[in-house]
């Protein structure tokens, strides 16, 4: 019988401007060397879903953080409170999320058994942190599941996202991108777009486009959950990743 | 998507939260994805007293024409009443 015991737990770690924030980590016991994931929640927080799949990366063999982007605003707080004291508050800021990504990838790094290489992946607002992180820090691999508001503008009357399309050219380790072709944020002619930037920057990447399947496939606790599309895509992501993270 | 668009007020009265009644003062209304609601987008209201923490909060989720039907409710009884009541507070 193969030894497969993970450990997950809360800790803190040390996000932007070196506030220590919380974060749950999950990983395996054995001491194998290991890549790390660094798992990025999505609007409505750093909920039971996000803390299931960052234990999911620990049991398939990876280290994986993911860190309470809201604990600033609402410490200890239940995630649903949490999401929305951070909303009233104006939201979680480009420039703070990076630095906290920066501080949950130098948790992994630091690990005794990391083998030093670290992807992020994020969900929904969270695909567009993912992109964020792989493009503003030395990260191995980037998975962007249908991250809105990566480019393209904003809607009129919305608060005004940054189009982050630059971020192409400087995005540090390959990007898999997971879609749903019913979604309308992105649009599928968006995700063509990035695509496009992607390949015009000479970046490697691998889009997977679902028919079928609309905004928020993955999330198992809503109608929108489209389990044919999230097997398929949970296989690209094991691949992806073992192609990216080997020690 | 996550809208990121939320409409903030202040407000004066009462709400019942998770454990006892609270005094509300701000409120968010949005509409993004919800927590609980099945549906993918909701009208969102947050009725949030912020200076008793994050928990002091009374949540709806609505569905957009359950969330209409709802605001037109309340203004049709707030018509209802003669000024004069609303008024007297």
């Amino acid at each position: 019988m193969a030894y497969d015991a993970i450990l997950a737990e809360s800790v803190m770690i040390t996000g932007h401007g070196s506030d220590p924030i919380e974060a749950y980590a999950a990983r395996p016991l054995d001491s194998a060397p290991r890549g790390g994931v660094i798992v990025i929640h999505h609007m409505p927080g750093y909920d039971a879903g996000t803390k299931e799949i960052t234990r999911t990366f620990a049991v398939h063999g990876y280290n994986a953080v993911c860190p309470n982007l809201y604990w600033r605003e609402a410490p200890g707080a239940a995630p649903d409170d949490a999401a929305a004291t951070a909303r009233a508050q104006g939201g979680v800021p480009d420039e703070r999320f990076v630095g906290d990504a920066a501080g949950a990838m130098t948790y992994l790094k630091n690990l005794s058994n990391s083998n030093g290489k670290v992807a992020s992946i994020g969900y929904c607002s969270g695909g567009r942190h993912s992109w964020l992180a792989n493009g503003s820090l030395p990260l191995d691999a980037g998975i962007v599941c249908y991250g809105a508001f990566i480019i393209g503008e904003t809607p009129e009357g919305m608060p005004p996202r940054e189009n982050l399309a630059h971020l192409a050219a400087t995005q540090s380790g390959p990007v898999l991108g997971l879609f749903g072709n019913d979604d309308k944020y992105p649009t599928p002619e968006q995700v063509d777009e990035l695509e496009r930037l992607l390949k015009d920057a000479g970046k490697p990447y691998e889009f997977q486009r679902y028919d079928g399947a609309g905004h928020a496939f993955f999330n198992v606790d809503r109608a929108s959950y489209r389990p044919e599309a999230a097997m398929d895509a949970w296989g690209k992501i094991w691949t992806f990743l073992e192609q990216s993270l080997a020690g | 998507m996550c809208t990121y668009l939320t409409e903030l007020l202040p407000i004066a009265g009462s709400g019942k939260g998770p454990a006892q009644w609270l005094r509300v003062t701000d409120a968010s209304v949005y509409v993004d994805h919800p927590v609980h609601a099945m549906a993918g987008h909701t009208v969102n209201i947050d009725l949030r007293n912020p200076a008793q923490g994050p928990a002091a909060r009374v949540a709806l989720e609505l569905h957009p024409t359950a969330a209409r039907d709802l605001a037109e409710a309340i203004l049709r009884s707030l018509d209802a009443v003669p000024e004069a009541v609303l008024a007297a507070g």
